[in-house]
């Protein structure tokens, strides 16, 4: 039966936005047992429609028209009362940061009683194991530990269990979960998603999925609605949407997403640009107060680059693969170990480094200054190792047009480019010091699907042009095969596995890395 | 322009900046208005507000003319808040940036010796300083300065500490610019708003502390200063509490209106705040 | 027992920071014009150079500087203080019998500042921008820009010389002498006008923060988790809010009670009690500055000390605290 019914619901916008409704007549169902995927990218509008369903708008907006409905009941009819007596109980929610979204105060053990005593009354004893019997359920390791746990002592993906056995506490007709593995590594993603997915077919609860990510889609969703702009521009089964798509928008956005084939193995210079030989960097516990036990970032690290070639490190989240980037623009000293860079160790002195190496940064909001204007950014380099201002000026503007970018453009300020024109002019910053190699820390993983194509496009073509070496660092196997022709895969330090793309795909030697392309979400799909 | 704009906008910010204006106007023109000396003997001691049309506000126990002593003082507190405020301001933003942004060390020294400045009751110091230099108005200006740094310290160490791992600082690194060029073009200019914000909460307590040291009969005797005249209304208190109640209201007002202003600042310089949440 | 170990970490960390201090004090000290024997042969009406030189003998001032500073230091290890010329004391029984009002009257302070700056604050943020906070924002605002020695004596005006309620100063009935029960009513008595006196501008600072940081906690994910949860809004602010809101306050009471300290000289003052600020006052005045080096010692002990119980506060208020992440 149909649990969920959103029926042509607008929400308004606060004046002054840059639009006046955040989605308009959007309509929705969700029947028990079925998981319903809403795909969008950023402000399509698919986060206001989980928060409008929760009856948690944010302040300033508002329903405008429409109206929804929980197995037939009239959700919008609702007193503020009535509608706390269904959220928790009957609809519940779990939210995108899992670091943030549990209370760091509070143990693990409270915070899903909670339910139980505010919604049914029941005493602190009794809620207490019904809390430990749901932490079971989602498969915490430990559930007795993570009972009394506060959240900081747990890892993203357990914290995100907690966040699911919560949610589940009460058995709810509706669970809707807004980019819940957005946030996590790849392996924890495919393990989460296993985990809503058998939950939802034990309790018959119907799920709104709200993600970005048609790989995710292709893993757990039986129906897909793509929304774009505040509307819903495509709703069909998830074979429909993703194998015959109607419409433009979805088409692009699929096509986008990166396949997984690794591209055509190319001859590769025999001339080595950079070599890292055995890269050591340990976090020594610091201060008195904070004993820690100290952390192997890079332990033993080696690998080489091609001059015009460009090499992949890829690794979940505390592979130390960020730590390596920062040690190969001398951005971090190193404990052990080296840097070349055509054949001669990277130079401590700061200015002649910057000749040899320069880096792509992966936030594109933190990467500029912003109250200095953009082409003084760029060209601020090049005048410090001598060149004369006017040069450097004309040098950025051209440099600003190679990178797809108005030349006039050097006169503004960061706030106003869009993410992916941030990211252009990053990458121009970095090529004013006409480096040997370029290191990009995840320049797209904090893209939109579509821009992130077009960031990658540009730095292919800039290979071709410049003959550029690039160190890409990246969490995405994906993304990897993009542009790669040799990747390393890192864990806890050290290289799991290295090779060229090609026969890493094919014949992964490591078992990680093989549980790595197996996690990769909408693999079946996309691979094909 | 934005920031001009988000300032005129919000009310605090006009309410407290007429009333630094008025008192501004007051203190400039003091010489004018009443040009001849306010610690004078003016006429007979002791007359209520209103009693006698030649003054206003009255005389104090020396038969001084309050509304002077007022104009006269504003300039005082106004020049105390303003260098003492400029002093503390150069001092911490020096330290705190130094400590913030090279860490390590240096960091650990110079928070030690902030720590040792706050862990000394601030007024118990400026007691000690003005007992050691004496308490001339420049001396008193200074030790005010020297005692009201460190706060600014730590907030400039902390939005140092914070904006010097961010990724356009790392850029400039790796673009091979100087600690200089890093320090005072790319961090400082982020760093600044929430330390101008704060400036204003340093010459409240500024004038704050002047005023109680005045009170005290600590402060320079030979100035006409707001603080002294509430002391010196002290003795009469039980009868003529007008002569403390006058200058008093008067230091309310100053420190309402840099409160004030401080307060238009923050909404225009952070809006994340300002907007209704 | 994790937080006591932390916070006395903590306290063997000052001690550093309390070197730095009686060093810099006392070579500061040696700038002022005059001694202490300068201060006694003054007070005993001149004397001739010899008995100065016996008595710069006596009080340890015949070597240099270093040497001196090394047996003050020495002798403060042993909580010696030195002498008072002008009170004709050691300068920590000085001390001692100063010390019990300014405690009380700072702990009365906190107390009246903490609780009802958590109150007000609360219910500002939990009517932005309505009438009750705009009420509540503005008596803020001007209970901070009120000079704390101005509303002592305003106070009195009202309170002792027209309506007659309290006493206008002093620590007890001096013509009365009260026990048991009696006594503490009169000293509370004695006390209400200087702890609102000096408590109002914390009052105000309080009761800002705990606005701000309410609106902070309240606009943080959790909060939108427990209101997913279904709890009552009571519930969410008792429960999740109130305690993280309340993190920025407990750090300030640390770093404002210097600030607390050196207010109370000028409450003190006002109101004629017999504690620590008015000593303080007093030996500026007389220019004992062997008494006024022992008051910024004990001060920064005190500063120290509360620092001490505010980080065992903190620990146990947030758990991250202790396992160090």
């Amino acid at each position: 039966m149909t649990r969920l019914l959103v029926d042509r619901l607008t929400v308004r916008l606060p004046r002054g936005a840059d639009r006046s409704n955040a989605i308009e007549n959007v309509s929705l169902s969700v029947a028990s047992g079925e998981i319903l995927c809403v795909v969008g990218e950023s402000g399509s509008g698919k986060s206001v429609t989980a928060s409008a369903v929760m009856g948690l708008l944010a302040p300033g907006l508002a329903i405008a028209g429409g109206g929804m409905a929980l197995s037939g009941e009239d959700l919008c009819a609702l007193s503020p009362e009535a509608w706390r007596g269904v959220r928790g109980r009957r609809i519940a929610m779990v939210f995108q940061e899992p670091m943030t979204a549990l209370n760091p105060l509070m143990n693990v053990g409270a915070q899903i009683g909670e339910m139980w005593r505010v919604h049914l009354g029941l005493d602190a004893a009794e809620s207490r194991s019904r809390a430990l019997a749901a932490l079971r359920e989602v498969n915490l390791p430990d559930p007795e530990g993570a009972l009394r746990a506060f959240p900081h002592e747990l890892s993203g993906g357990q914290r995100q269990r907690v966040m699911i056995a919560m949610a589940l506490a009460l058995e709810p007709e509706v669970l809707i979960c807004d980019e819940p593995t957005t946030a996590l590594d790849v392996t924890t993603q495919a393990q989460v998603l296993a985990l809503i997915k058998d939950l939802q077919k034990r309790h018959g609860t119907a799920v709104l999925f709200i993600t970005h990510d048609f790989g995710v889609v292709a893993e757990i969703a039986d129906r897909v609605a793509v929304m774009r702009l505040g509307h819903v521009v495509e709703e069909g089964t998830a074979r429909e949407v993703l194998t015959n798509p109607q419409h433009d928008y979805t088409r692009a956005l699929l096509a986008a997403v990166p396949g997984l084939r690794a591209p055509e193995p190319r001859e590769l210079s025999p001339d080595t640009v950079l070599e890292v030989r055995g890269l050591t960097k340990t976090y020594a516990s610091r201060g008195l107060f904070r004993r820690r036990k100290p952390v192997r970032a890079l332990d033993g690290v080696s690998m080489t680059l091609q001059r015009g070639s460009t090499l992949a490190v890829v690794g979940e989240s505390g592979s130390g693969k960020s730590t390596l980037a920062r040690c190969v623009v001398g951005l971090l000293g190193t404990d052990g170990g080296q840097v070349v860079i055509g054949g001669a160790p990277l130079p401590t002195n700061r200015r002649d480094a910057a000749q040899l190496v320069q880096m792509v940064f992966q936030d594109p909001y933190a990467s500029l200054n912003p109250r200095r204007r953009v082409g003084a950014q760029v060209a601020q380099g090049p005048i410090a190792i001598g060149v004369p201002a006017a040069a450097a000026m004309a040098e950025a503007r051209r440099l600003f047009t190679m990178v797809g970018l108005d030349a006039e453009a050097v006169d503004r300020f960061p706030h106003e480019f869009s993410g992916g024109q941030r990211q252009r002019i990053g990458i121009a910053r970095a090529l004013a010091m006409k480096p040997e190699v370029l290191v990009a820390d995840e320049p797209v993983s904090a893209l939109d699907v579509s821009v992130q194509a077009q960031v990658l496009a540009l730095l292919r073509d800039l290979q071709d042009r410049l003959g550029l070496s690039i160190l890409f660092i990246t969490h995405d196997l994906r993304v990897a095969a993009q542009l790669c022709d040799v990747v390393a895969v890192m864990r806890n330090g050290v290289v799991e596995e290295a090779g060229p793309i090609q026969s890493v795909f094919a014949a992964p030697r490591s078992d990680y890395t093989r549980s790595l392309i197996e996690a990769i979400p909408g693999r079946a799909l996309f691979s094909a | 322009m934005r920031v001009l704009k988000a300032y005129a906008r919000s009310p605090a910010a006009l309410i407290g900046s007429a009333i630094l204006l008025a008192l501004l106007v007051m203190g400039l023109g003091a010489s004018w208005f009443y040009p001849n000396d306010p610690l004078g003997l003016a006429g007979r001691p002791l007359q209520w507000p209103g009693a006698n049309p030649r003054f206003p506000l009255g005389t104090d126990p020396s038969g001084r003319d309050i509304a002077a002593q007022l104009f006269h003082g504003a300039r005082i507190s106004l020049l105390i808040g303003f260098v003492a405020t400029s002093i503390a301001v150069v001092i911490g933003i020096a330290i705190g940036a130094v400590a913030g942004f090279y860490g390590g060390a240096i960091d650990t020294a110079l928070m030690r010796l902030t720590e040792a400045f706050q862990t000394v009751p601030n007024f118990l110091l400026l007691l000690v300083l003005v007992a050691v230099f004496g308490s001339t108005l420049q001396t008193v200006t200074i030790a005010i300065g020297v005692v009201s740094w460190p706060p600014v310290a730590r907030l400039t160490r902390a939005e140092f500490l914070s904006l010097r791992t961010r990724e356009f600082v790392q850029a400039c690194r790796i673009q091979g610019l100087g600690d200089v060029h890093l320090i005072l073009r790319e961090v400082l200019p982020n760093a600044l708003p929430p330390v101008i914000v704060y400036a204003s909460v340093v010459m409240a307590v500024a004038i704050l502390l002047e005023s109680a040291l005045a009170f005290l009969q600590l402060s320079d005797p030979n100035v006409p200063s707001w603080g002294n005249l509430i002391g010196l209304g002290r003795s009469v208190l039980r009868t003529e509490w007008y002569v403390s109640a006058i200058p008093g209201f008067a230091i309310l007002l100053t420190i309402l209106g840099v409160s004030l202003v401080g307060q238009g600042l923050n909404d225009a310089l952070n809006p994340r705040l300002a907007g209704g949440r | 027992m994790r937080v006591l170990r932390l916070a006395l970490w903590r306290l063997a960390a000052s001690l550093p920071t309390l070197l730095l201090i009686l060093a810099g004090m006392f070579l500061l000290l040696q700038l002022a014009p005059g001694d202490t024997v300068d201060a006694l042969m003054a007070q005993m009406g001149g004397g001739d150079a010899a008995l100065a030189e016996d008595l710069r003998r006596f009080y340890g001032l015949d070597v240099g500087i270093a040497a001196q500073l090394w047996n003050y230091l020495m002798r403060l290890a042993t909580l010696d203080l030195g002498f008072s010329a002008i009170y004709g004391k050691p300068v920590a029984t000085v001390i001692l019998e100063r010390l019990p009002p300014t405690i009380l009257l700072m702990a009365a302070s906190l107390s009246f500042a903490f609780f009802f700056g958590l109150v007000l604050g609360v219910i500002a943020a939990r009517r932005v921008n309505k009438w009750p906070d705009t009420l509540i924002s503005t008596l803020g605002l001007i209970f901070y820009a009120t000079p704390s020695f101005w509303f002592g004596l305003m106070a009195i005006v009202l309170f002792s010389v027209y309506l007659q309620w309290l006493p206008a100063g002093g620590f007890g009935d001096i013509t009365q002498s009260y026990t048991g029960i009696a006594a503490v009513l009169d000293i509370a008595q004695h006390l209400v006008l200087p702890t609102f006196t000096l408590g109002l501008i914390f009052l105000a600072i309080y009761l800002r923060i705990m606005r701000a940081s309410m609106l902070e906690v309240l606009s943080l994910d959790f909060v939108r988790t427990a209101r997913a949860k279904g709890l009552s809004e009571t519930r969410v602010v008792t429960k999740h809010v109130l305690r993280n809101a309340m993190l920025p306050m407990v750090t300030l009471i640390g770093l404002q009670a210097g600030t607390m300290l050196g207010g109370s000289v000028v409450v003190e003052s006002v109101f004629a009690l017999p504690g620590l600020g008015r000593l303080a006052y007093e030996s500026v005045v007389q220019r004992d500055l062997n008494t006024l080096l022992g008051i910024v010692f004990v001060s920064a002990l005190l500063v120290i000390t509360i620092n001490f119980l505010v980080d065992i506060l903190y620990a146990r208020l947030d758990p991250r605290i202790v396992s160090g992440s």
